[in-house]
């Protein structure tokens, strides 16, 4: 490891990596819950509730923590068009990770589903009851989580391709968690 | 700090030659793949032979016909609504709001078993009442609950095979005897819960037959105690036996008709029967009935003063999944539970996507007269 490089702040990286694991897990179980008819099937759902709300609150404490603590920029030797791409997957990803969550919890309130959490803690309904309502926003979480899917996949495929074909820290300014060493010019 | 711009450049590691960067990227590719291979594994998109959600509703559909806008089973039926009073003697065995004295509203539904919404009445048909009950400002609790004293297989696997098996045989218009056999001899719970289901007494229509839970749940009390139940809808309109004398009615919708005239003239009412279990009853299969001995409590009345047409019933748009209760009342380690919440989540989703699109329902608006009372 070599030279001071800026990293994103402590805080950024602990919900960065916390909402990275809790995300990945609640895209599976999505798709394996709604592809399920066993025993699975009732416990993945009672997880994927109070899962999707735990992270809609944290996404918003993540977009505040942002502002606080802003991202370190990217290397200056990083092509145009990588920039852009970069800045773009990034707020793609900030609207789907609150809006698919946001969507769910609208969804179950048009299907006047109750939206508990654990045990005799609800949520108030968002919506009217209204079963066209519902039918698209059923699908709209579906699109919205494939495609969240699909960025993490890209988000994870550019990790790695500044990690190890460009190597210019950007992977180590989220993936390091060495302590910090004084500058030296 | 934040803009510094001092991440290091491609130049400080030296680099790479071509062949290297060829592996890394293929490396990456391969990361990717796998993750996406995971997460279509996950999904079901790589096990065809898995039974998901799709291949039951696909299975249901082949078996009864495609009716955009109705349910994949349950399909011809009427809403009802009325109230429960709580007599308070539930309560001590679950904490829910429901049971504490008092009423509470309720959106009911009856209906025929079989996913074919035009279907004839007749005697033999298993008959559904769900109900929604919403305590004010607590949580609610929706049943269904059937007029036969078991259920028919014990899993997920079991419900599909049956439908495979009753599916009509395009050739002859019906299920293949060969398919049913082998039905049967893969499922011998299937063949004891015939054997009881054959002996039920069957009433004369909606308003006298009991409808049974069948599936155990649990109650649990405001001290954590948690108890096996089973429950029952037993009706207070007295029992007359289906069939004695009189021939087949010539209403291809007889049992609607018939309920709709006994609303008109009075409300119904059934007790809510619960059924405790003991230690070794089983409760992960409703094929196997309770020793008839069990305690029963007595939780108070269903009240059923309105019917109405699909059409304009706040039933339409329920959906009456048994696993949504209340703290208080569990589900059990019954599958079958988790197998109908599941596929019901996926009949609601396509018929909400299909409204646009729905012939009226068997008993039209038409058919259901204005109530002067209430």
């Amino acid at each position: 490891m070599t030279g001071q490089q800026a990293r994103f702040s402590a805080p950024s990286r602990v919900i960065h990596w916390l909402m990275a694991v809790m995300i990945i897990a609640m895209l599976c179980i999505g798709v394996g819950m709604v592809a399920s008819v066993s025993e699975r099937y009732k416990v993945l759902v009672s997880i994927h509730k109070p899962l999707g709300i735990a992270i809609l609150i944290l996404v918003v404490i993540r977009f505040l923590n942002r502002r606080i603590n802003p991202p370190p920029a990217l290397p200056d030797s990083l092509p145009p068009v990588q920039r852009v791409a970069a800045k773009a997957s990034h707020i793609l990803l900030y609207v789907l990770m609150f809006i698919t969550p946001l969507v769910g919890w609208g969804m179950l309130s048009a299907a006047s589903y109750p939206i508990i959490l654990y045990g005799g803690l609800h949520l108030p309904s968002i919506l009217p009851h209204d079963l066209a309502l519902y039918a698209l926003l059923r699908q709209l979480h579906t699109y919205l989580a494939y495609m969240l899917f699909a960025l993490i996949l890209a988000h994870f495929g550019a990790a790695l391709f500044h990690g190890l074909i460009r190597r210019d820290g950007v992977l180590a300014s989220m993936a390091s968690w060495r302590r910090t060493e004084p500058p030296s010019e | 700090m934040p803009k510094d711009g001092s991440r290091d450049g491609p130049a400080a590691k030296g680099a790479l030659t071509s062949g290297d960067a060829l592996v890394r990227l293929g490396a990456i590719g391969a990361a990717m793949l796998l993750a996406a291979v995971a997460f279509a594994y996950v999904g079901g998109w790589l096990s065809p032979g898995r039974l998901t959600q799709d291949r039951m509703a696909a299975a249901l559909q082949e078996a009864n016909g495609i009716h955009p806008g109705f349910r994949l089973n349950h399909a011809k039926g009427l809403c009802a609504s009325g109230w429960f009073d709580s007599n308070g003697q539930a309560s001590t065995l679950s904490k829910a709001a429901v049971f504490e004295p008092g009423r509470v509203p309720l959106i009911g539904r009856f209906s025929l078993a079989g996913g074919m919404p035009l279907q004839t009445d007749s005697p033999g048909t298993v008959r559904a009442l769900a109900l929604r009950l919403t305590p004010r400002g607590a949580e609610e609790w929706r049943i269904g609950a059937l007029n036969i004293p078991v259920f028919i297989v014990n899993s997920a696997q079991g419900f599909y095979d049956q439908t495979v098996a009753s599916t009509p045989d395009p050739a002859t218009g019906k299920p293949d005897p060969a398919r049913m056999n082998a039905f049967l001899a893969a499922h011998p719970e299937a063949v004891k819960a015939f054997a009881i289901i054959k002996e039920r007494p069957i009433s004369t229509g909606f308003a006298n037959s009991t409808f049974n839970g069948l599936n155990a749940f649990r109650f649990v009390s405001a001290a954590g105690a948690s108890v096996p139940v089973r429950w029952s809808l037993v009706p207070a309109q007295a029992f007359v036996a289906e069939g004695t004398g009189q021939s087949v009615p010539a209403d291809k919708n007889y049992l609607f008709s018939d309920l709709i005239a006994q609303i008109t003239e009075h409300s119904l009412q059934w007790r809510l029967l619960v059924t405790i279990g003991q230690p070794g009853d089983p409760t992960n299969d409703a094929t196997l009935p309770w020793p008839s001995e069990r305690e029963q409590i007595d939780a108070g009345t269903v009240t059923i003063d309105q019917v109405s047409s699909e059409a304009t019933g706040a039933c339409t748009d329920i959906n009456y999944d048994p696993l949504v209760l209340p703290s208080g009342i569990e589900s059990s380690d019954d599958p079958i539970l988790s197998a109908r919440s599941a596929v019901y989540a996926r009949s609601f989703t396509l018929r909400a996507g299909e409204q646009h699109e729905k012939p009226p329902s068997a008993i039209t608006t038409q058919g259901v007269p204005a109530r002067g009372k209430l």
